[in-house]
């Protein structure tokens, strides 16, 4: 653990203001990359007429602008006072993919970029997929017992 | 709905959850991996007990950007698979729906290495 990283950790800790500054900053840009999202699914539903393929390509959109902000390094600059409020959307996933890809680059192409890209990826779409799972499984044993029964 | 009061609605709703995931990060030894990972569990349950799609429609992109709206996703996508064809789209649906999500960081993350030079931090 270097300084800079002991700084941000007492700093992150110390109780009062640096909490309450915390969450608002994290409301504010949390709500406003939501109601960004809102704006893209207005223009994509305007453009699509279809509510699925606007959902779509407002995920695909706000994963390239942050992806896109990843790799010119402004994403570091906005999450260090964001917070919570650029991880929770989607593109605090994006964020992390990319950031993982690039950082690894220098472990090679295999077993670096292609192997560290999942680091935080892997995760979320593993407990993602299986929480999907037991969930199909509950529905489907649901489904079968309301069939018997009606 | 007047639509001032719709996107009022979608950014208090997106903040809000935001913050609670703040509050996590810092009264917890919660990683952000570990946050984004129990939101995505957390919106499967929340689309599974019925309470995500209402949600929806009141605050729209404001619970589906974040997560939530991920794991969302992935449950109605295996709901809707486990529908057409039984008990194989408990295998199927999940990836299928979550797919252009994924395959765009992945993709994205791939071309950024490769395109960019500078040594991003870690979140």
């Amino acid at each position: 653990m270097n300084e800079n990283e002991k700084k941000e950790l007492i700093k992150r800790y110390s109780p009062g203001s640096t909490i309450f500054k915390n969450s608002t900053l994290a409301f504010l840009f949390g709500g406003l990359i939501c109601t960004l999202g809102e704006l893209l699914f207005m223009l994509y539903l305007e453009l699509s007429g279809d509510e699925k393929t606007a959902a779509t390509l407002v995920t695909v959109s706000l994963i390239f602008i942050a992806a896109l902000l990843t790799g010119l390094g402004l994403f570091d600059k906005i999450a260090r006072y964001a917070g919570a409020g650029t991880l929770v959307p989607v593109t605090g996933f994006s964020n992390a993919v990319v950031s993982e890809a690039m950082d690894s680059k220098s472990e090679g192409y295999i077993l670096g970029v292609g192997a560290k890209i999942y680091t935080v990826a892997g995760p979320v779409i593993l407990f993602g997929l299986a929480s999907g799972v037991i969930y199909g499984l509950i529905y489907y044993i649901c489904g079968l017992i309301m069939g018997m029964m009606g | 709905m007047n639509p001032y009061v719709h996107m009022l609605l979608t950014f208090v709703s997106g903040g809000i959850i935001c913050v609670f995931a703040q509050l996590l990060i810092d009264f917890t030894k919660l990683t952000p991996a570990r946050i984004l990972v129990l939101y995505v569990s957390l919106g499967v349950l929340l689309y599974g007990i019925g309470v995500f799609e209402p949600m929806k429609e009141i605050f729209g992109s404001g619970v589906s950007v974040p997560l939530i709206g991920f794991g969302a996703n992935i449950a109605k996508g295996v709901q809707e698979a486990v529908d057409k064809e039984g008990l194989l789209g408990v295998l199927t649906g999940g990836l299928t729906s979550s797919a252009a999500g994924i395959t765009s960081a992945l993709i994205f993350g791939l071309s950024a290495s490769i395109i960019f030079k500078t040594k991003s931090k870690r979140m």
